[in-house]
C-alpha cells in the first residue's frame, strides 16, 4: 500500500488492502475504453473522466479487479468510457447492486457513479443505507443541480424557485445538501470537490480510495446546457478565493485574501460561523478535525453555504475508522466455518428428527 | 385397558387464540406422527396479526394435520377431530366439521364474555346446537393448572401450558410416541426450568387423563404407511426451498448470496439461510425489495449464485431489476412465495395469482423461465431446477411457491447427495483481446459469464440495448430486433423435460392439468374419481415457461382439459393462447387450498358433460 498517500483524510489506508496489485506500471491509456465519449461538448463530466482516468494508474490495482457501477443519467454513462469492468444499471439502484458485488467480492475495488437525481431522488434510499452500512464503495456523486438526460427539470439539489420546464413558476421544494445528508446517514467518509480543480479532485479520490468502507465524494459538476455556471463563483478567479473554504485536516479553517481574509470559528449559538480573520485571535479559529468521531462540527461546516452560495467548504468533511459491512459479513462467514466446520450438505439434510423406513 | 380401534386415516385440527401456541402444538403432533411412520400432510392457517384481539374470530389460529397408513396428498378436507381452545375457535371452524366429528373444547374459556366476543348468543355447549357431534367438554385450563401446581408458576403462566395438556391428550388418543416431545420441551425451555417442568407435566397429565377418564372409551391406531425405503424427515416448503438453494450452491460450486427484504410468507427462507453461513451463505437483509434483488444481481455479476426471496408485492417492486437481469443476461433466482392479492391482499393466505406477473410483469419483451413447486418437499427440487436453468442459460428465473407450500409440511425421503444434479458452470476464461461479452453458446444461446477479476475480459454491460456480440450500446433497428428475438429464442430453447401424463388405463377422455401447489388436491381428487370408476388423466406442470415441448400434443389428445387454479384462470389463458385449446377453468380464490372432494365433484361433472 506504499503508493497510497495516507495523509489528510485517511485513518486506515485499508480500503484496497484486499485488491490485487498490477505487476507493471499503468498509464492513463490503460483505462480508456474504445468507446466514443458522448457527453455534450463542454460538459463537466469530461473533466471528471479525465481526472479519474489519470488517477487510476496511481492506485496500481489490477485493472480487471476494478468495477464501476452506475445508475441512470448523464453521469451514469461513465463506466462505458473506462476499460475496467462496469455495469450501467437502472435508475437509482447502483449502490444496491454495488453492495451485493462488494459484499461477495472483497478482492474488487468497487466504484459507484451517480448524479444528484439518481442518488438523491429515485435512489435516495439505497444511498443512505449504503452509507450507514459502510459498504466498501467509492461513491462519486456528480452534482449539477439539474436533470440533464431528461432535458432540464429541477433536481433535488436545485435551489428553491428554480425555473425549469417542469417548474415554470419556480420550484417549491427545499433542496438536499448532499454533505449534510451523508453525515446524517452515518457516513464514515464524506468529501466535496469540484470538476474544474483536477488536483483537488484527485487528492480527494486518493483519500477516498484509501478509506475502508463507503466514501461519498460530491463533485460539483457543471451542466453547460441546462444549468450553466451553477458553480461559476467557485471557478471565477475574481470570486473563488473569497468563497471557497478549503478543509484540510489539522489546519485552521481560513480563506479569502488580503482584507477579505476570513476564518471559521465555533459559534456561541452552536454550529460554526464565518468571521473576519482580523477580528479574532488565532486561538479562536476552528482547526479542522476530519477524524472527530462526533460528526456535529462536520455537519455544521456542511451548512456554511446554506442557504446562500456564499461560503462553500470543499475537501474532506469526515473520515473516521469504522468496520466495513462486507468485512464484517465475511468475518461472520469465517467464524461460522471456524466454529461449526465447513457445512456438510448431507448433515444439513439429515438435521432434526429423522427416521428410517425399510 | 381401553379398547383400541384401527383407522386408516385421521384429520385433526387444533384451533385456538393466536397466542395459545397452536402452531407449536400442531407442529409437535406432526413430528410425533412422522416419527411414528404415518404419511402426513399439514396445513397451518393463522392471522397476519401477531396478536389479534384475544378471543375474537379474527384472532383464531389453526393447524390441520392429516395422517394415514397409506400415502396421502393433502392435509385433508374436513377434520375428524377439532380441538377448540376457546369459543371463537369453535365458531370459526364448526362449519367445516362433518356431523359426527369429535370436538374437544376447553370449557373454562366458555364464559359469557368470551361467548359474546365470538358472537355466540347462547352457550353452544348447552343449547343443543352441537348435538350431532361427539363433544368432549373438558375444563382443560383447570386440569392444566392443577397438574402444574407444584412448579410455582403464576396462574396465568400455568394456564399457558394447556396446549401441552391438549397435545398429551391427543397423543394418547392416537397412540403417538411421546419421547421426542419431552426432549423438545427440555430443549425449548432449557433456560426456564419451572416453565420447562410445567409444560412437560402438563403434556404427561394430558396423556394420563386420556388413559384414565371415562370420557374417552376408545383410543385409535393408525398403522405406519408403506413408503419407499429410505431415511425420512418432516419438512416445510420454506425450509425445503432454503435447503434446495444451499444444495444448488454446493452442486454448482458457487457461493450463495441472498438479498432479501422481510415479507410474509417468504421471510422464513431468509431466516433459514441466515443460519447456514458455514456453507459460505451470505445473507443480506436489504433496505427494500429493490435493493434485495439489486444486491443479488450484483453478487451474480461477481460470480455468486444470486438469489432473492419475496412474495407478490415484492416481485412487483423488483420488476425493473429483473428486467435488467434479462438485458444483461446474468443468472438470478427470484423466489415468489405467492399470497392472496392484489396489493397487500391477505398475507398469510395462499393463492396462485402471480403466474402472469411472473411471465409478463416487466416492460418490453423480457422473457424469463418460470418454475413452480408442487408440494412442500418438492420446493427442494424446484429450487435446484431453478438454479440449474439460471446458471446454464444466464437468466433470471422466477421460482413460484405459495403460502400453502411454504408453511405446510410432509415427510420427505432425504436424497443422497450423489443423486442431486451437477449444475456446475464455467466462467469465461482469461484472454488477450477481442472478448465478445454478447457472443453466444450455439447450443444454449447463453452468453459468457465473465466475472470481474478475469484479465482481458474487461467489459461493460447495462440495460441499454447492446450490439449483438460486442455488447456495445446500439440503437440500430435491425440489431434490436435481432437481440429481442435472440433473448426470446434462448428462453424458448431451455431444456425442459416432457410433460408426464398419469393415465393408468390409457383410455381417459378428460385430462386435469394443474401447476404448483394444487398438485396434492388434484391428485387426491383424481384418485377418488378413479376409485368410483371414473376415467381421468392427470398432468402437472413444473415448467410454466417454456412449456414442455409435448404440451400441445398432450392437450390435444383429450376431449376435454380441466384446469383448476387458485386464480381466475391464468394458466388457462396461456394454454388457450398458445395451443388454441378450449380449456375448462375451475377457479377458487378464497385464500385456501382446494379440497379434494370439491375437485372430485368438478372432475366427475366434466366427465359426465
Amino acid at each position: 500500500m506504499t503508493e497510497i498517500h495516507n495523509g489528510n483524510g485517511s485513518l486506515n489506508g485499508k480500503g484496497l488492502a484486499l485488491v490485487p496489485r498490477a505487476e507493471g506500471k499503468q498509464t492513463l491509456k490503460d483505462f480508456k475504453s474504445d468507446q466514443e465519449v458522448r457527453w455534450c461538448p463542454g460538459c463537466g463530466d469530461y473533466a471528471i473522466l479525465a481526472a479519474v482516468q489519470s488517477f487510476l494508474p496511481e492506485l496500481g490495482l489490477k485493472r480487471e479487479n476494478i468495477v464501476f457501477v452506475s445508475g441512470i443519467g448523464c453521469s451514469s454513462r461513465f463506466p462505458y468510457y473506462l476499460n475496467t469492468y462496469g455495469i450501467h444499471s437502472i435508475h437509482g439502484r447502483a449502490p444496491a447492486i454495488a453492495t451485493g458485488l462488494a459484499a461477495s467480492r472483497p478482492d474488487l475495488s468497487v466504484w459507484v457513479i451517480t448524479g444528484d437525481g439518481d442518488s438523491l431522488s429515485i435512489g435516495g434510499n439505497h444511498l443512505i443505507h449504503a452509507l450507514r452500512r459502510n459498504v466498501n464503495l467509492n461513491i462519486l456523486l456528480f452534482n449539477n443541480r439539474i436533470y440533464g438526460l431528461t432535458k432540464g427539470q429541477y433536481s433535488p439539489t436545485s435551489e428553491v424557485g428554480k425555473i425549469t420546464k417542469s417548474t415554470p413558476m419556480g420550484s417549491l421544494d427545499k433542496p438536499f445538501n448532499p454533505i449534510s445528508l451523508a453525515l446524517g446517514s452515518e457516513a464514515s467518509f464524506v468529501a466535496r470537490t469540484i470538476d474544474s480543480d483536477r488536483k483537488h479532485l484527485q487528492g480527494v479520490l486518493r483519500e477516498a480510495t484509501a478509506h475502508q468502507g463507503a466514501s461519498l465524494v460530491e463533485i460539483y459538476q457543471n451542466c453547460n446546457i441546462f444549468n450553466d455556471n451553477a458553480f461559476e463563483a467557485l471557478k471565477d478567479p475574481a470570486t473563488r478565493d473569497d468563497i471557497t473554504v478549503k478543509l484540510e485536516h489539522g489546519q485552521p479553517i481560513v480563506f479569502g485574501t488580503g482584507d477579505n481574509e476570513k476564518a471559521v470559528r465555533l459559534s456561541p449559538t452552536g454550529g460554526v460561523e464565518v468571521v473576519r480573520r482580523a477580528d479574532i485571535a488565532d486561538s479562536e479559529i476552528l482547526v479542522h478535525d476530519a477524524h472527530n468521531p462526533d460528526p456535529s462540527v462536520a455537519f455544521a461546516l456542511s451548512r456554511l453555504d446554506d442557504p446562500a452560495f456564499e461560503h462553500v467548504p470543499i475537501g474532506i468533511f469526515r473520515s473516521v475508522d469504522r468496520p466495513a459491512y462486507d468485512q464484517l459479513l465475511n468475518e461472520q462467514v469465517d467464524t461460522a466455518i471456524a466454529t461449526k466446520g465447513p457445512g456438510s450438505l448431507a448433515g444439513l439434510l439429515h438435521s432434526g428428527d429423522t427416521w428410517q423406513i425399510n | 385397558m381401553k379398547q383400541v380401534q384401527q383407522l386408516d386415516r385421521v384429520i385433526i385440527r387444533f384451533a385456538g387464540d393466536s397466542g395459545d401456541g397452536i402452531q407449536l402444538t400442531g407442529g409437535r403432533f406432526a413430528s410425533e406422527t412422522a416419527r411414528f411412520g404415518n404419511d402426513l400432510a399439514t396445513f397451518p392457517d393463522f392471522p397476519a396479526e401477531i396478536r389479534a384481539p384475544a378471543g375474537t374470530l379474527p384472532g383464531v389460529s389453526s393447524f390441520q394435520l392429516h395422517f394415514a397408513d397409506h400415502d396421502i396428498l393433502t392435509p385433508g378436507d374436513a377434520p375428524d377431530v377439532l380441538v377448540a381452545l376457546n369459543p371463537a375457535a369453535l365458531r370459526a371452524n364448526l362449519t367445516e366439521l362433518p356431523r359426527g366429528a369429535r370436538i374437544i373444547v376447553d370449557t373454562f374459556e366458555f364464559t359469557t364474555r368470551n361467548l359474546a366476543k365470538a358472537g355466540y348468543p347462547a352457550n353452544p355447549l348447552e343449547d343443543g346446537s352441537l348435538d350431532g357431534y361427539a363433544v368432549h367438554a373438558l375444563d382443560l385450563t383447570s386440569l392444566t393448572v392443577g397438574a402444574v401446581q407444584a412448579y410455582g408458576l403464576s396462574r396465568k403462566d400455568a394456564a399457558r401450558a394447556k396446549n401441552m395438556f391438549a397435545l398429551g391428550l391427543l397423543s394418547w388418543l392416537f397412540g403417538r410416541p411421546v419421547t421426542a416431545t419431552v426432549e423438545f420441551l427440555e430443549r425449548k425451555f432449557a433456560s426456564r426450568i419451572d416453565v420447562r417442568d410445567a409444560n412437560i407435566a402438563a403434556f404427561r397429565a394430558g396423556w394420563n387423563f386420556g388413559e384414565t377418564t371415562e370420557d374417552f372409551a376408545v383410543s385409535y391406531q393408525v398403522r405406519t404407511a408403506p413408503l419407499p425405503a429410505g431415511r425420512y424427515r418432516n419438512i416445510s416448503g420454506n425450509v425445503a426451498l432454503a435447503y434446495g438453494l444451499i444444495a444448488a450452491s454446493r452442486r454448482s460450486g458457487l457461493p450463495l448470496f441472498l438479498g432479501a427484504y422481510p415479507i410474509t410468507p417468504a421471510s422464513d427462507i431468509l431466516h433459514e439461510l441466515s443460519r447456514h453461513k458455514s456453507f459460505g451463505v451470505r445473507t443480506f437483509q436489504a433496505e427494500d425489495e429493490i435493493a434485495g434483488v439489486g444486491a443479488s444481481l450484483g453478487a451474480s455479476y461477481g460470480g455468486a449464485l444470486g438469489v432473492t426471496v419475496t412474495s407478490g408485492p415484492g416481485v412487483a417492486l423488483k420488476a425493473e431489476t429483473i428486467g435488467l437481469g434479462v438485458a444483461v443476461e446474468l443468472p438470478l433466482v427470484v423466489v415468489d412465495v405467492q399470497r392472496a392479492g392484489p396489493s397487500t391482499g391477505m398475507p398469510t393466505k395462499t393463492e396462485q395469482a402471480d403466474l402472469l406477473m411472473a411471465l409478463f410483469g416487466r416492460n418490453g419483451e423480457s422473457p424469463l423461465p418460470v418454475v413452480a413447486a408442487k408440494s412442500p418437499s418438492d420446493c427442494f427440487d424446484a429450487a435446484l431446477e431453478a438454479a440449474r436453468i439460471a446458471l446454464k442459460y444466464r437468466t433470471p428465473v422466477l421460482l413460484l411457491s405459495d403460502g400453502y407450500l411454504a408453511n405446510g409440511s410432509e415427510p420427505w425421503r432425504i436424497p443422497h447427495i450423489n443423486e442431486l444434479p451437477d449444475i456446475s458452470v464455467e466462467f469465461a476464461a482469461p484472454q488477450v483481446d477481442d472478448f465478445l461479452p454478447f457472443s453466444r453458446d450455439p447450443d444454449t444461446l447463453a452468453r459468457p459469464w465473465a466475472v470481474p477479476g478475469t484479465p482481458g475480459l474487461e467489459h461493460r454491460i447495462g440495460g441499454i440495448e447492446k450490439a449483438d456480440g460486442t455488447g456495445n450500446i446500439s440503437y440500430d433497428p435491425d440489431n434490436h430486433e435481432r437481440m429481442v428475438r435472440l433473448r426470446q429464442a434462448k428462453i424458448d430453447g431451455i431444456d425442459v423435460p416432457d410433460l408426464a401424463v398419469d393415465d393408468p388405463d390409457g383410455d381417459a377422455r378428460v385430462l386435469v392439468l394443474g401447476w404448483g401447489s394444487t398438485y396434492g388436491p388434484i391428485a387426491a381428487a383424481v384418485r377418488r374419481v378413479r376409485k368410483a370408476g371414473g376415467k381421468v388423466a392427470q398432468a402437472h406442470l413444473r415448467h410454466l415457461n417454456p412449456f414442455p415441448a409435448n404440451t400441445g400434443d398432450v392437450l390435444r389428445a383429450y376431449d376435454r382439459v380441466l384446469v383448476p387454479e387458485l386464480n381466475l384462470g391464468q394458466l388457462a389463458l396461456l394454454l388457450r393462447g398458445r395451443y388454441l385449446v378450449d380449456a375448462i377453468s375451475y377457479n377458487r380464490v378464497r385464500g385456501l387450498p382446494f379440497k379434494a372432494e370439491e375437485l372430485a365433484t368438478v372432475i366427475e361433472e366434466v366427465i359426465a358433460s
